[in-house]
């Protein structure tokens, strides 16, 4: 048999350079392929069971309405909680407007050498990292007049700026050409079709990149170190003042060698993995309605 | 009656067309000044750092990047123990990284039936939403001692244990545990963009290859590597410059220490891990001004990375353009 299969001229294998160790080869290399596939997908899951395992336990109702405790006392981290969510919610209200309409310049506006300079203005900007942004901040606004959750907000900001008007200025190029066109066509304005028509088509995707944005700077630290990090462990709004946040407790804490306070950090990274996660999945759910709507338009 | 019904609209449009082109160009005007805020900001950012790196750029000049002191006591800094902690800990998280993050586009792409493609996709991409702090936190607490009782060990077990950089004690936390929790931050970074590069490979360039009698590896390697190596190296850049820049998962995990290891089992530290380490104040003008340094070497690093990048990137555009 394997006499016969060696000289049969129309058997292909025979003259093709080893195909058993190329067909091994491949295999190999699926296989790794496979194998890097699940380590990463591991880790997340290694990751999220750690924090679930050491922190789920510490959650309570006083975790969440109670202040940090100073020495030993039971406590929680609603002042960090309060003080992140009013500096997330400030960098919001500065970084969203201005993403937009530099996102409409770019898309509406812009000539295509200007919108592929601003873009790479953007790109360069994002990758910035986030400590330079924090000691910028800290450089023109902190020296002088102090810490300020309005800083930490400003940092914030400055990190979201180039992700909201990336996202949308992408999403805004994939509005088709058509409903610009029809709306000319009535004689409605540039800026009218562009506020009526261009940005509600778009806004599942602008809602997308706002979230994911938000779930990314609300996890940052290194900006909030150097503008809104020694804060007193009372709840507070008051934010021409340094406020406690969820990060910057997170961080102090996993470095501290109390084991309170690192079930402390536990539970305060559990409840900010909670949040990050909820906002991409509510930006997957923005996502697939776009996707829905302009593909049904 | 005809008259009063022709001059009424006249007057109408010609009140609403003045309306109209005061609009767009309030609105244009308000789109311009904030693209011109964007531009303005990433330089005023850039000089901001270098004036108030300036008093120590004069004190020390030049020689502060090969410089390798810290020392608070007698004022004399410098950033090479800082320099080499970044550029260890981003080049083994690069080494490691690259090929799992090419390996695993491949898998989503190539290998994996649509159903498995979606969560595992999603599920790298949820390994980017971790916070940079909740992963130095599990770096430190879980993922260092593991480090020091396992892996560590294990590869002095190894003929690579004769090397100097992995001799020494085990210790949770260090160069090697830094730079592998950078490693876990940049592969779905790298990934991700891979993975939009191999999409876009022309399907009848890999049939082409497979018809020829290739293997599926083999059409993979020659054609689709060929066809997005450019795009491979500027998602290994943008990869290492997050790399390059991270603060916090280094610096809960690094060990803080201001001296040039031996072993890269032993702490050191890094650009950004030191200025985060500073936010508390530094105590003297050289010292504060010499941190700003810090960051101005790292803002360096971090654009000529990205800018790389984006270079490689513009021109494969035009490249494939061209095709």
């Amino acid at each position: 048999m394997s006499e016969l299969t060696g000289v049969d001229p129309f058997d292909i294998t025979v003259r093709s350079n080893g195909l058993r160790r190329r067909r091994i080869v491949e295999k190999v290399a699926g296989s790794l392929a496979v194998g890097s596939a699940v380590f990463a997908s591991g880790i997340l899951l290694v990751v999220l069971g750690t924090l679930v395992y050491k922190g789920f336990s510490q959650l309570s109702v006083d975790f969440f309405t109670k202040p940090r405790p100073l020495f030993g006392e039971s406590g929680g981290i609603a002042d960090a909680l309060v003080g992140s969510a009013l500096i997330v919610g400030m960098a919001m209200i500065m970084a969203i407007p201005i993403s937009v309409l530099v996102a409409i310049y770019i898309s509406e506006y812009a000539g295509p050498k200007v919108a592929r300079s601003l873009k790479i203005v953007l790109d360069v900007l994002n990758g910035v990292p986030a400590i330079v942004v924090g000691i910028f901040v800290f450089g023109i606004l902190v020296v002088g007049n102090g810490q300020s959750a309005v800083f930490g907000a400003f940092a914030l900001a400055i990190l979201m700026l180039p992700m909201v008007a990336r996202a949308t200025q992408e999403i805004l190029e994939v509005v088709p050409r058509s409903l610009r066109d029809a709306s000319f066509a009535l004689g409605v304005t540039k800026w009218r079709t562009t506020w009526n028509i261009i940005l509600p088509a778009a806004i599942g995707g602008i809602l997308t990149g706002v979230v994911i944005a938000v779930a990314r700077v609300a996890g940052e630290t290194a900006p909030l170190l150097f503008t809104t990090s020694i804060a007193a462990s009372e709840i507070s709004t008051n934010v021409t003042e340094a406020l406690p946040t969820l990060p910057v407790t997170i961080f102090v804490f996993s470095e501290s060698p109390d084991p309170g306070e690192q079930a402390a950090a536990w539970a305060a990274a559990l409840v900010l993995i909670a949040f990050v996660l909820l906002m991409n999945i509510l930006a997957k759910v923005f996502a697939g309605r776009k996707r829905r709507q302009l593909e049904g338009g | 009656m005809t008259t009063f019904e022709h001059a009424a609209p006249e007057v109408d449009s010609d009140l609403r067309r003045h309306g109209i082109r005061l609009g767009d160009l309030l609105f244009k005007g308000i789109a311009i000044l904030a693209s011109l805020g964007a531009s303005v900001l990433l330089v005023l950012i850039a000089w901001q750092i270098f004036d108030l790196a300036w008093p120590a750029i004069q004190s020390f000049g030049l020689s502060f990047i090969w410089t390798e002191a810290w020392d608070p006591v007698k004022n004399q800094f410098g950033a090479l123990i800082f320099i080499y902690g970044t550029v260890v800990t981003a080049g083994i998280a690069l080494l490691i990284a690259t090929p799992l993050s090419i390996a695993i586009a491949l898998f989503l792409t190539e290998i994996a039936p649509r159903r498995v493609a979606a969560p595992i996709a999603t599920m790298v991409e949820l390994l980017a939403a971790i916070p940079s702090v909740v992963l130095g936190l599990w770096g430190i607490l879980v993922f260092g001692p593991w480090v020091r009782d396992n892996l560590e060990p294990w590869i002095q077990a190894t003929p690579l244990g004769a090397l100097p950089v992995f001799s020494g004690d085990p210790s949770q936390s260090g160069i090697f545990v830094a730079a592998l929790v950078l490693t876990i931050m940049i592969i779905p970074i790298t990934s991700a963009i891979c993975r939009e590069l191999f999409i876009r490979v022309p399907q009848e360039l890999t049939d082409g290859a497979l018809a020829l009698g290739s293997t599926r590896w083999e059409a993979i390697r020659g054609v689709m590597f060929a066809y997005a190596a450019p795009g491979i190296v500027a998602a290994v850049l943008l990869g290492l410059g997050r790399a390059f820049g991270e603060a916090i998962a280094v610096n809960q995990t690094i060990g803080n220490r201001n001296a040039i290891p031996t072993s890269w089992f032993e702490p050191g530290d890094s650009l950004g891990s030191k200025i985060a380490s500073e936010y508390v104040g530094a105590t003297s003008v050289e010292q504060a001004s010499s941190i700003l340094y810090l960051a101005a070497i790292l803002m360096v690093i971090s654009l000529v990375t990205n800018l790389l990048a984006q270079f490689i990137v513009v021109r494969f555009e035009r490249a494939r353009r061209a095709v």
